[in-house]
């Protein structure tokens, strides 16, 4: 396994928290993991985004060039980002925020509206744990009960009482995936 | 404590509160700022000494004056923060006073940016401040090894009296890897007496001086080569390096820190070519590594040094090389990160060349 993920997004969207959880998730599952975060002026309020490596073997790199998985949250990440996905790789999209659909042909798109599903369940706060589900489910990177114990670590015991509404973002996020035919791949809603 | 996810910075502030660093002086800057955040919270806990000075001068003072007491002491900042502290780490040396300083560098010259740099090796390795004096410089690529390397630069400023840089970057400061603190060795954080400290009279007879100043050119002259003695000492012992497939390369790459990680990136692009890249990785700046390159100038057609900055660990390389092979070097700077294609594509370049 070599996994290459960038999360992008908006500053607040839980971008560097997304990937956070996968990273503690694959070192739950014994792999090599690296996460680098954008830490310039982004983090005010324009775009951040995340590289996340997980992996069989000992990271070289941290930052992504060749993208495996790419999370856009936000219009400007999917303009950016979408040309580093690999052939065959997955593409995230949060069409709560992004109308622009994704050109490339060569990959596996995944539509998620985010946004309106986390404000289905009550806080908009979660969208970033919907496409997570999402992620796990659809790539297998790892285990979602790993995902599960490492959303606990890292919220840690100051928000331990947010750990029951992540947790049934991401359990969502997971359905989407697991009730989708081929079909309907790239016509999620 | 099994394995935890840490960014460099937080290993390094842990790793030093574990090697008995009870004393940490600093001022904030990006991006080092994690070390100076998990130290205000950490100190107060194992009963430790955190103070945010007013300044990098004054802080550097601090560290000269903590460390002529005896005291494991640490301070740490970005480019621009430490050639503010130039001065003290002179006197500091000069003193012959172990502390320990992290540099994780930023794009310069001048403020520059807050994005990864390696442009400061010529300040940490060549002098930086006044005088004749050395730092011993200690380069991390992983999370692991950066609390590793901390561990080891406490023990080896105690052991040489003079201060021991950890030179690192932007990116490995940020970033997290799991690293494991059990499987670090123990006897280094070991603290042995220290019968030059001042720490007041007690049942000394004689008085220790802390001190920089000598006006007796015939006496500075005497311990200017007593320095340089232990400088010597150090060239044998402290000299620490990677090499990885260099036995059948024919073109070798130099990297340090993060940007050998990248290096090996490149070497793996290169495999799926059928092209044999190795790669020596010095981990001690000061001491330079001269050994892997006397086992392989014999046998590789180039060495290829790749640096975020305009060419300045290449210097070092020429002099290892001695000549005796052609020695490239492909940089990027003010916070720009080589990728390893573009690597690769330089490595083909001189490959085509006869």
């Amino acid at each position: 396994m070599d996994e290459k993920i960038i999360f992008a997004g908006f500053g607040g969207q839980g971008i560097m928290s997304m990937g956070l959880i996968m990273s503690y998730a694959g070192m739950m599952d014994g792999k090599n993991v690296s996460w680098l975060p954008s830490y310039g002026p982004e983090m005010r309020g324009g775009t951040a985004n995340c590289h996340v490596t997980i992996s069989d073997e000992p990271v070289g790199s941290p930052i992504i060039n060749e993208a495996t998985v790419v999370v856009a949250m936000n219009r400007p990440s999917l303009e950016k980002y979408e040309k580093y996905i690999v052939p065959g790789g997955k593409l995230f999209i949060n069409t709560s925020l992004i109308e622009k659909k994704a050109e490339r042909k060569d990959i596996e798109i995944y539509e998620i509206a985010a946004n309106d599903i986390a404000n289905e369940l009550g806080n908009l706060k979660i969208a970033n744990m919907v496409i997570l589900g999402a992620l796990v489910r659809a790539t297998n990177i790892t285990k979602f009960e790993s995902v599960l114990k490492a959303l606990v670590e890292v919220l840690g015991p100051s928000k331990e009482h947010l750990v029951s509404i992540n947790e049934k973002a991401l359990k969502k996020g997971s359905e989407l995936i697991e009730n989708l035919n081929d079909k309907q791949k790239s016509h999620l809603e | 404590m099994a394995k935890v996810l840490m960014k460099g910075n937080e290993a390094l502030a842990e790793a030093a509160i574990q090697a008995g660093c009870r004393h940490y002086f600093g001022y904030p800057i990006t991006p080092q700022n994690e070390v100076t955040a998990y130290m205000a919270k950490r100190m107060p806990e194992v009963g430790g000494v955190f103070l945010q000075a007013e300044s990098e001068v004054s802080a550097i003072n601090m560290v000269y004056g903590a460390g002529g007491a005896g005291a494991r002491v640490l301070i740490t900042s970005s480019s621009p923060g430490i050639s503010l502290m130039q001065e003290g780490i002179s006197y500091i040396a000069g003193a012959e006073v172990p502390c320990v300083i992290a540099n994780i560098m930023r794009g310069g010259p001048g403020l520059g940016g807050i994005q990864p740099s390696q442009s400061d090796y010529f300040q940490a390795t060549k002098g930086g401040g006044h005088g004749d004096y050395k730092l011993i410089v200690l380069a991390p690529s992983t999370i692991q090894e950066m609390a590793e390397l901390v561990q080891q630069a406490f023990h080896i400023a105690d052991k040489y009296r003079n201060p021991v840089m950890i030179l690192g970057d932007g990116m490995l400061g940020q970033m997290m890897e799991p690293v494991d603190f059990d499987i670090l060795k123990k006897e280094e954080n070991k603290i042995e007496e220290k019968p030059w400290a001042t720490t007041g009279m007690g049942t000394r007879s004689k008085r220790n001086i802390i001190n920089s100043l000598e006006l007796d050119p015939q006496v500075l002259e005497k311990h200017n080569i007593e320095i340089f003695k232990k400088y010597q000492k150090a060239a044998k012992e402290e000299v620490r390096y990677e090499m990885t497939d260099c036995e059948e390369a024919e073109i070798i790459l130099v990297a340090y820190g993060t940007i050998a990680r990248v290096a090996k990136n490149a070497i793996e692009l290169a495999k799926r070519e059928n092209i044999k890249v190795g790669l020596i990785r010095p981990i001690s700046l000061w001491p330079f590594p001269e050994e892997p390159f006397k086992k392989t100038r014999d046998h590789v057609k180039a060495y290829l040094t790749i640096e975020m900055s305009m060419g300045q660990m290449v210097e070092d390389v020429k002099l290892a090389v001695n000549g005796q092979k052609e020695v490239h070097f492909y940089g990027r700077v003010g916070g720009m990160v080589p990728e390893p294609m573009a690597i690769l594509e330089e490595i083909k370049k001189i490959r085509g060349k006869k």
